[in-house]
Order: structure tokens, then C-alpha cells, then sequence
């Protein structure tokens, strides 16, 4: 039997007063890729967030488990460092931090060790050259002055090199050209293994072309309505959310 | 966010009107303490009438009527701060325990610490730079402090002492030129340029050079220089008031770049005065970064006097819990075709309050100038205050001038994604004001980049002052 990673049971949050989940149950297993779609609002990215409980949104009821503990109230950074990752539909920018010592930086609070520069280093190009990325990035300020597909390749680029247990892809793919979401695909592709777990949120199936999807959750006003296999996906591509509409 | 600046406290000239004048002069300051400090110095005559020529001056001059309140500074009992030590017990023992705590954390050398605290004997440097100071005797350089320079160069002293900064300038530097004590002394010879950073790291260490200090650099046509002063260690002094002096001449065809991480112990109000005389296609560089002291009114200028001259300042200022630093920059174009460029930065925390004040003047006599300023400031959260206070007077048309103030505050939203990559929230907002920081501290040398650093983390943890 596969083993679980991620446990939300009975999941409720609100954000500003309002309400955005209403009762959403998840199992994630290790080794698994699972993808949520919805219409707009519908409460995919709120999903996410409250995954890696962000301080925005508020749980009024339900429980994360992750890996065997009770995360539903644990600090974001704990979360990140028991190996929870989210790739965001918009990256913030940090002046003045390169990437390179960002991710040195994050990698040794990550594992809790010092990182050992030259095989970073190394490890970092090899990836970026996967990624197709430009390899003067490495040295450029955190995001800064970056194209909405070199911030989106550079969420990938992290997640290659944390290397947590689960990625969670917020809408990674939206605003990319077919090639640059072929390589975030190609990715996710490198990160997955037995071990681990995908998380992708989208709205559209390109990204899903190259990938074995386990499961497809359908979110309908902070609610899964439905859940099926890759096959439910192309459905909802043809046919819209209409059909799980109220 | 914008914060208006509070109203200035005007209690201490209130005060005055009432004050019983009499009393005030035979508390403050008199010829014959400044006969006391020339005789211990051991000055010549011509300085010892330069300070009771001084001293006619301060006692003439007004309390500046503008910038932070000042009023704490009790100027009847002036004589008290600039008097020899005779009454000050220098121990160990009297340094706070949050700036003993502060040197370890910044990994200072035992025998640093104590002179950093003004309490230790002279820590011998002369040791570490001997090599390189038969170098740079050979052709011809002068690195001394100012004392000496005083007695062993004379000529050079008379032409340059307080010229730049004239006696008449304010009050802070008529006390100055009446009470200064310690210092550096540079002499780069025409021509020569002087590879290696001059540090004067290990300088300030005689217990009373902290407070009244002078420095004097000149570099001649055609020469070079890089001097750094200070330290990030925080300067204790018992006495609470620090008003030095610097004065830059850059001569034609020359290029100085002047240095300073200044760190106050949190009882000092810093108010030092610095100006660079600038010739001939000469280049003046600053870069300043202002931790420390309870209020700091620091404001380096570059006079522009001749043509082709060229200014860059890069500050940064950090005011935590109760400090208000009024910190900027002035520069004057006097000649054609000059140009200045400011990159001033600030960070608040805790209620601190910083203010950039700056002067950019272009004379009518100053065409083709360019002069382009950029401060910005960055609060950490709700009770800092951030101001930016401009004068800028242009006087010919024939130039290029920008003035770009940002005023921000760490978003919540950019927190989140740093915590969501396993940084604590601590760790996360040292980042970005590290990041925020760095083009101050890229322009540092490495050593003094990673205090700067390492100092930056101290502030944001709180654990000084």
C-alpha cells in the first residue's frame, strides 16, 4: 500500500470575511502526481496557501496532515522545512539577493547544514541548463528585472534544488509559451519519484501532456466535486466547468 | 506611506531667552580650559590661538534652529564634555553590557574591544601596517594622526586646518576647531596613487579620539586615494557628545574615495561635519553607512569648484527603538560641466526615525551640470517614520537634474515567500534588508561588507541597545 504524505480533511477557510473553502478532503500519496483545476475563484490558490498556511487566510475548521504531523497550524517556514514547496503564480522579487545566495541560503536551512559551495554551484548550472535557463540568472537579484517565464523557470529551479517532499505548482504553467511549459513539464518530470508528490494546479492539460497523473480534483466554489483520472481533464478542457456548476 | 516630521522642540531656545546669562558663561566654556587642553596637547602657538579664536566664535553662534531636537544636550555644562579627563574614570567595568555583548557578537579581538571602548590602553597597530607604511613613506605619502601632523608638518596643517571647514560654519564645528583632539592626517604627494585602502580601523583607539576627532586628507593633482575610517564595532564614549571634523581637498585630476561605517553607542548624538573640496576633473567618492547614536545629524558635502569635477555619495542609514538620524547629503556645482550622484538609503525599525536632508545647489556659474539623486527608505513596520527633505537650488537652466524619492515597507506577501522557501521570519526580513543594503555594501571592502552584514543582523535581532 502506498504510503500517505498529505491528509486535509474537512478543510473550511476564509479570507477578508469571506468564505472560500467549504469542507475539501485530500489524499495525496508518495509517488503520486494529483491535479486541480476549477473555474476562477474557485479556491485552487487558497488551497495552496492554507496548505503552507499563510497568515492571509484563516481555517475555521478541518486538518492538514503532512508526513504524519499535524501541520494545520504550524508556521509556514516549519511546513517549508518538513518539505512542503510552492511554486507561485507570482514571485515576489528580492533586490540586492542573487539567486545563487538565496538558494545556498535556503538549501542550508532546508537540510540544517552548510552548504558546500562548488558542487552547489555545479548542481545549480546542470539544472538551469535543463531548465534552459540563462546561466548569468545565477548571479542576478532574486526574480528582479525577470520575465514572467524566467520567474516561473526559476520557482522550477527551486524546487530541483530543495527538493521537498511535495510541490505544490501554482498555476505555473499560465502566461508560458508551449516551449518554456514543455520545460517546466520536463521539471517536474526530473523532481518526481516514489518518494515524493505533485501537486499542479491549472487550467489547462498541455502542461499535463508528459506526466503520469494519478488523480484530477475538480474544485467548484471551495468544494471537490469531482475527482477521476487524466481522462477528466481533457473533459473539462472540451467542456468546461459548466456541467459542475450550480 | 509618508510620515510628516514632528514638530521641532523649540524648548531649548525658550529656555535661553529666560536663562540667566551670567550664570551660562562661567558654566560653559572659557579660555582657560582651551589653555588647559592646548598645554596638554602640547600645541604651538598658532594653534593655541587658533582655538581661542574658536572659542570667540562658538561662543558667538546660536543652537542650529533646525533638524532633531537637541535640547538634551545641555550646553551650560559643555565645559564638562570637552574638559581633559581628569574627571572621567575609564574602566571596563563602566562599558554597558550590551555593547560588551555587541563586540563578541561581531567577533572583535580582546584588545580591540577595550580600546574600541575608549577604555583600553593604545593598541599597537603600527606593528600590522609597517610594511606597507615603508612603501608608501618611500614615495613620499604622510599617514599620521593629527597631532603629530600639527608638529611635523606645519606648512601643509596651517594652509588646510578648518579652511574647508571654516570655524564659522556652525556652532558644532566652532567647538570643534576650539577642542579637537586626535585624528588622521594623509598627505598623498602629487602623482602618486595609493593602491591599498588607508584604514584607520586601528586608529581610533586613543580613549579620547572618538569624540573631537580630526581628520585631514589631502590628495595632490593627479594622485589617488582610498581611506576607510571607523568601525562597526559601537565607539562607547561616557560622554554623549561627538562632533569631529573632516576635511577632504581633492585637487586637481585626483580621486578620493572616502569610507566610514560610523556606530555610535546609543547615548551619542553624533554631529560631525564633513566637506571635500573638489578641483579640476578631480573625483570625490563617499560611501557612509550611519548605525548607531541616539541622534546623528550628518550631512557630508561635496563643493564642486572646478570644472569637470565629479561627486558620488552612497549612504545608508539605520535608525532603531528612540534613534533619529537626520542624515544626507550636500553638494554645491560651483564650475562647468560637473556632476553629482546620491544613492542615499535609510531602514527604520522600533520607532526609529530617519530623515534624508540634502542640499543640491548649481550655481549660475555650474553649466552643463548633472546632478541625479535617488534615496529611498524602508520601514519594518508601523511606528518607524521615514522623511525625505530636499533643498534643491538651480540657478542656471544648461543642466540635468532628478530627484527620486521611494518611501516602502516590507510586504507581508514577500515574507510569505521567503518563509514558504524555510525561512523563519527573522531570517526572512534580514535578508531583504540585506539585499535592500547591498549597494552600500557591495561598494565596501569585503571585510567591511560582512561587519556591515553582520552588524545589519545584530540591529534586526535587537541586540544592541
Amino acid at each position: 500500500m502506498k504510503q500517505n504524505l498529505l491528509n486535509i480533511t474537512n478543510l473550511h477557510v476564509t479570507a477578508g470575511g469571506k468564505d472560500i473553502l467549504n469542507g475539501i478532503d485530500l489524499k495525496i500519496n508518495k509517488g503520486e502526481i494529483h491535479v486541480i483545476m476549477g473555474p476562477n475563484g474557485s479556491g485552487k490558490t487558497t488551497t495552496a496557501n492554507a496548505i503552507l498556511n499563510n497568515p492571509m487566510y484563516e481555517k475555521t475548521e478541518g486538518s492538514i496532515i503532512f508526513d504524519g504531523e499535524d501541520i494545520t497550524s504550524s508556521k509556514t517556514d516549519e511546513i517549508a522545512r518538513k518539505g512542503v514547496f510552492m511554486s507561485f503564480q507570482l514571485p515576489e522579487e528580492i533586490p540586492g539577493i542573487t539567486v545563487t545566495n538565496f538558494l545556498k541560503y535556503a538549501k542550508s536551512k532546508q537540510t540544517n547544514e552548510p552548504v558546500k559551495i562548488f558542487s552547489f554551484k555545479n548542481e545549480l548550472k546542470k539544472y538551469m541548463e535543463e531548465l534552459n535557463m540563462n546561466p548569468n540568472n545565477m548571479e542576478r537579484s532574486l526574480n528582479v528585472g525577470f520575465s514572467g517565464g524566467e520567474k516561473k523557470k526559476n520557482e522550477i529551479l527551486q524546487m530541483l534544488v530543495l527538493n521537498p517532499k511535495l510541490a505544490i505548482l501554482d498555476e505555473t504553467d499560465s502566461g508560458l509559451d508551449v516551449d518554456a511549459i514543455n520545460t517546466v513539464s520536463k521539471g517536474i518530470q526530473m523532481f518526481k519519484n516514489e518518494n515524493n508528490a505533485v501537486l499542479i494546479i491549472t487550467h489547462n492539460t498541455k502542461i499535463l501532456k508528459n506526466l503520469t497523473v494519478d488523480y484530477v480534483h475538480i474544485l467548484v466554489d471551495g468544494k471537490i466535486v469531482k475527482t477521476g483520472s487524466q481522462e477528466l481533464a481533457k473533459e473539462i478542457e472540451e467542456n468546461g466547468y459548466s456541467k459542475y456548476k450550480n | 506611506m509618508k510620515t510628516q516630521v514632528e514638530e521641532i522642540n523649540r524648548n531649548i531656545y525658550d529656555f535661553k531667552n529666560d536663562d540667566n546669562y551670567e550664570y551660562k558663561i562661567k558654566k560653559g566654556l572659557t579660555p582657560e580650559i582651551i589653555e588647559e587642553i592646548s598645554k596638554q596637547k602640547g600645541d604651538p602657538d598658532w594653534m593655541r590661538e587658533f582655538r581661542l579664536k574658536a572659542l570667540e566664535v562658538y561662543n558667538k553662534l546660536e543652537m542650529p534652529t533646525w533638524g532633531p531636537d537637541i535640547s538634551e544636550l545641555n550646553m551650560d555644562e559643555i565645559a564638562t564634555y570637552v574638559k581633559p579627563k581628569t574627571t572621567l574614570s575609564n574602566s571596563w567595568e563602566d562599558v554597558p553590557e550590551d555593547i560588551k555583548s555587541t563586540f563578541d557578537k561581531l567577533g572583535i579581538p580582546e584588545a580591540e574591544k577595550t580600546s574600541l571602548a575608549g577604555v583600553g590602553a593604545q593598541y599597537d597597530s603600527e606593528v600590522v601596517y609597517h610594511s606597507m607604511k615603508e612603501d608608501l613613506i618611500k614615495q613620499g605619502v604622510i599617514y599620521t594622526d593629527m597631532e603629530t601632523a600639527v608638529r611635523d608638518y606645519p606648512d601643509i596643517v596651517k594652509k588646510h586646518f578648518m579652511k574647508c571647514v571654516p570655524v564659522s560654519d556652525h556652532k558644532f564645528a566652532a567647538l570643534h576647531g576650539a577642542v579637537w583632539s586626535g585624528g588622521s592626517f594623509v598627505y598623498v604627494p602629487k602623482g602618486v596613487k595609493v593602491d591599498i585602502p588607508l584604514q584607520s580601523y586601528f586608529r581610533l583607539n586613543s580613549p579620547e579620539s572618538g569624540q573631537f576627532e580630526h581628520t585631514l586628507i589631502i590628495v595632490e593633482e593627479g594622485a589617488s586615494l582610498h581611506f576607510i575610517e571607523g568601525c562597526s564595532a559601537p565607539k562607547y564614549n561616557k560622554v554623549n557628545l561627538h562632533a569631529g571634523c573632516v576635511e577632504l581637498y581633492v585637487k586637481d585630476n585626483a580621486y578620493l574615495r572616502y569610507s566610514t561605517i560610523e556606530n555610535w553607542s546609543k547615548n551619542m548624538l553624533n554631529l560631525n561635519t564633513k566637506k571635500a573640496i573638489v578641483g579640476k576633473n578631480a573625483k570625490m567618492d563617499w560611501v557612509s553607512g550611519s548605525f548607531g547614536s541616539k541622534i546623528s545629524m550628518l550631512y557630508p558635502m561635496s563643493i564642486l569648484n572646478g570644472e569637470g569635477s565629479r561627486t558620488e555619495f552612497t549612504g545608508i542609514s539605520f535608525a532603531g527603538g528612540g534613534q533619529n538620524l537626520d542624515n544626507g547629503f550636500k553638494v554645491v556645482h560651483n564650475a562647468p560641466n560637473t556632476s553629482s550622484v546620491v544613492n542615499a538609503k535609510s531602514i527604520s525599525k522600533n520607532g526609529g526615525k530617519c530623515t534624508y536632508r540634502s542640499l543640491v545647489k548649481i550655481s549660475s556659474n555650474a553649466p552643463h551640470s548633472k546632478s541625479s539623486v535617488s534615496c529611498e527608505s524602508l520601514m519594518l513596520d508601523d511606528m518607524s517614520i521615514s522623511d525625505t527633505i530636499p533643498t534643491n537650488d538651480i540657478e542656471t537652466d544648461d543642466v540635468e537634474f532628478s530627484h527620486e524619492a521611494k518611501i516602502g515597507k516590507i510586504s507581508d506577501k514577500t515574507i510569505f515567500y521567503l518563509m514558504s522557501r524555510g525561512l523563519s521570519e527573522e531570517d526572512a526580513k534580514a535578508m531583504i534588508v540585506r539585499g535592500f543594503a547591498y549597494p552600500i555594501s557591495k561598494e565596501l571592502p569585503v571585510e567591511y561588507a560582512v561587519e556591515m552584514n553582520r552588524l545589519i543582523n545584530l540591529e534586526l535581532e535587537g541586540a544592541i541597545g
